[in-house]
């Protein structure tokens, strides 16, 4: 077992040896621009970013001509949202989202309400998912649009697509979800789910960063966007830019890895999160599991340890790479506006940790970060004036605590 | 966030964890912070009363290794002390004892502040029982 483990796949992902070894070449000897219509370069270039378009397009259901390359989910969503808002002002102004959703899209839905859109921001439930009556409600004539992510980054809380997106084609909205983090975790279909617009990342896929792509409807209906960037007019018009071939080529390798395990990797995955879910509950009281279990990713166990601040517990297992939902581990020094969404307190919110588990970790490695975490969680509790306050009876909330500075 | 040696040892070797008794006139408590904030520090003082002397101190923490580490630090820096020499101790002395970054200064503060609290809280104490004699 190698020292530090890596248990935050939700972050970010290595490049798969397959992925790498398939885009190595086109860093060298096929450097071609696979704009260049009149040789074999660019042709070389061209060939192999049509064979990567086939192969993201495979693995959603969709048909390679629909698969437009970006820099990323960033850029997808921004394309995707904005795009649709101009394109489509004429028909109506008002966007649907969610609390939970991912920064890239709540500022980009920020940002055109100072342009005149109207925003709406559908809370969650305890269990993190949204409400489908309250959606069906907030539809108006006006509405463009409906952007709800697949799988969310902090809690792997899977939205109901498939009712998503048929609420939204019976009412004539578009429908764009996120699916940053699903795409090539759990079976992703635009057409069974009914979608008109998903963003993809390849480094959340074992695909290397900066390379991403955004699905765009061609039938049924045919979704149009104005374009974010103008220059060349490449990828239909709708992102110009050099295609950055070598990136491309690594998210159609990565897509192709991820199709091929598919039917038993998020099986592998449930077991071993299972099995680090059952340890931590087993040696540990006061502990709770954030969003629902059974609309969840397979790798995406999000919990928290009462009484023990995030950032004192990751520093206690710093050999282990996991993440935070507390503020000292966030830039704003605010907790997680995403558990604060789904009704978990501040404090509790405090207490949260990520762990994001992926292809490369194994049975040994869980159990390992299942000590560390219990052995650093009961020597913080031992520190800690509230687990002290906890265990004598005393009621936490009944405390008025001093606050102001 | 890296963290300094500084804070690191005490994180990894706290001092004077635990607690003193509450209903002890000779004892001090201070707490500050909140949960929600995510800093809840309480730190407890034994103080001689014919001296002023603080001879114990004992503190417990819920915060990041900052905290801890402001915490630990307090009360290994009140222990022999007068009350008021403890209560010259300034957040900066701590801030720059520990290598804290800016955004961790409040930790230095909340643990300056818990000085304070259980100082005040002595003394209230020792107010209420010169009272009764």
């Amino acid at each position: 077992m190698k020292i530090p483990i890596y248990m935050d796949y939700h972050a970010t992902t290595p490049v798969d040896p397959r992925v790498l070894e398939a885009m190595l070449p086109f860093f060298s000897e096929q450097f071609g621009n696979a704009a260049s219509r009149n040789h074999s370069f660019g042709w070389e270039a061209e060939r192999a970013v049509d064979r990567a378009r086939n192969e993201v397009a495979g693995l959603i259901g969709a048909t390679a001509k629909e698969i437009v390359f970006t820099s990323g989910a960033t850029e997808s969503n921004n394309l995707a949202i904005k795009g649709v808002a101009e394109m489509y002002a004429e028909r109506g102004n008002h966007i649907i989202t969610a609390a939970t959703e991912h920064k890239a899209v709540l500022d980009t839905c920020k940002r055109l309400q100072k342009h005149g859109c109207q925003v709406t921001i559908l809370p969650v439930g305890k269990d993190g998912l949204v409400d489908l009556d309250l959606l069906r409600r907030s539809i108006t004539d006006k509405t463009i649009l409906i952007s709800i992510m697949h799988a969310n980054n902090e809690t792997g809380v899977l939205q109901p697509l498939r009712e998503i997106g048929r609420l939204a084609k019976e009412r004539g909205v578009l429908f764009h979800t996120d699916a940053t983090q699903a795409v090539g975790k759990v079976p992703v279909n635009v057409i069974e789910d009914n979608i008109d617009l998903l963003s993809i990342s390849a480094h959340k896929m074992y695909g290397p960063k900066g390379v991403g792509a955004l699905y765009v409807r061609r039938k049924d209906p045919r979704v149009q966007l104005t374009a974010q960037m103008d220059g060349g007019g490449h990828e239909r018009g709708m992102r110009s830019g050099t295609l950055n071939v070598t990136g491309i080529v690594g998210l159609g390798a990565a897509c192709a890895v991820c199709r091929q395990q598919m039917p038993s990797e998020p099986v592998r995955l449930a077991g071993l999160r299972d099995r680090l879910r059952a340890q931590l509950e087993a040696g540990l009281d006061d502990v709770r599991v954030n969003g629902s279990m059974e609309h969840r990713l397979p790798n995406n166990l999000n919990m928290s340890f009462a009484y023990v601040e995030g950032e004192s517990l990751l520093m206690g297992i710093k050999d282990v790479a996991v993440s935070s939902g507390s503020a000292c581990t966030s830039a704003t020094l605010e907790p997680s506006y995403v558990l604060k969404a789904m009704g978990i307190s501040d404090e509790l919110a405090h207490t949260s940790i990520r762990f994001g588990l992926g292809r490369f970790n194994t049975e040994e490695e869980v159990d390992y970060v299942a000590a560390r975490v219990m052995e650093t969680v009961k020597k913080l509790r031992e520190l800690s004036p509230l687990y002290e306050m906890a265990r004598a009876g005393v009621d936490l909330k009944s405390i008025t605590w001093h606050t102001e500075r | 966030m890296s963290y300094s040696e500084k804070v690191l040892d005490h994180y990894n070797n706290p001092r004077n964890v635990g607690s003193l008794d509450k209903s002890d006139p000779t004892v001090g408590t201070g707490m500050v912070g909140a949960p929600e904030c995510g800093d809840v520090m309480k730190l407890q003082l034994k103080v001689n009363p014919e001296t002023g002397v603080i001879e114990d101190a004992r503190f417990k923490t819920f915060g990041c290794g900052s905290a801890i580490a402001s915490s630990s630090l307090a009360t290994e820096w009140v222990k022999g002390r007068t009350l008021d020499q403890a209560l010259a101790i300034k957040n900066t002395e701590i801030v720059s004892e520990l290598s804290l970054p800016p955004v961790k200064i409040h930790c230095s503060v909340l643990a300056e502040d818990a000085i304070k609290a259980a100082i005040n809280d002595y003394r209230k104490k020792q107010a209420v029982e010169g009272d009764a004699k």
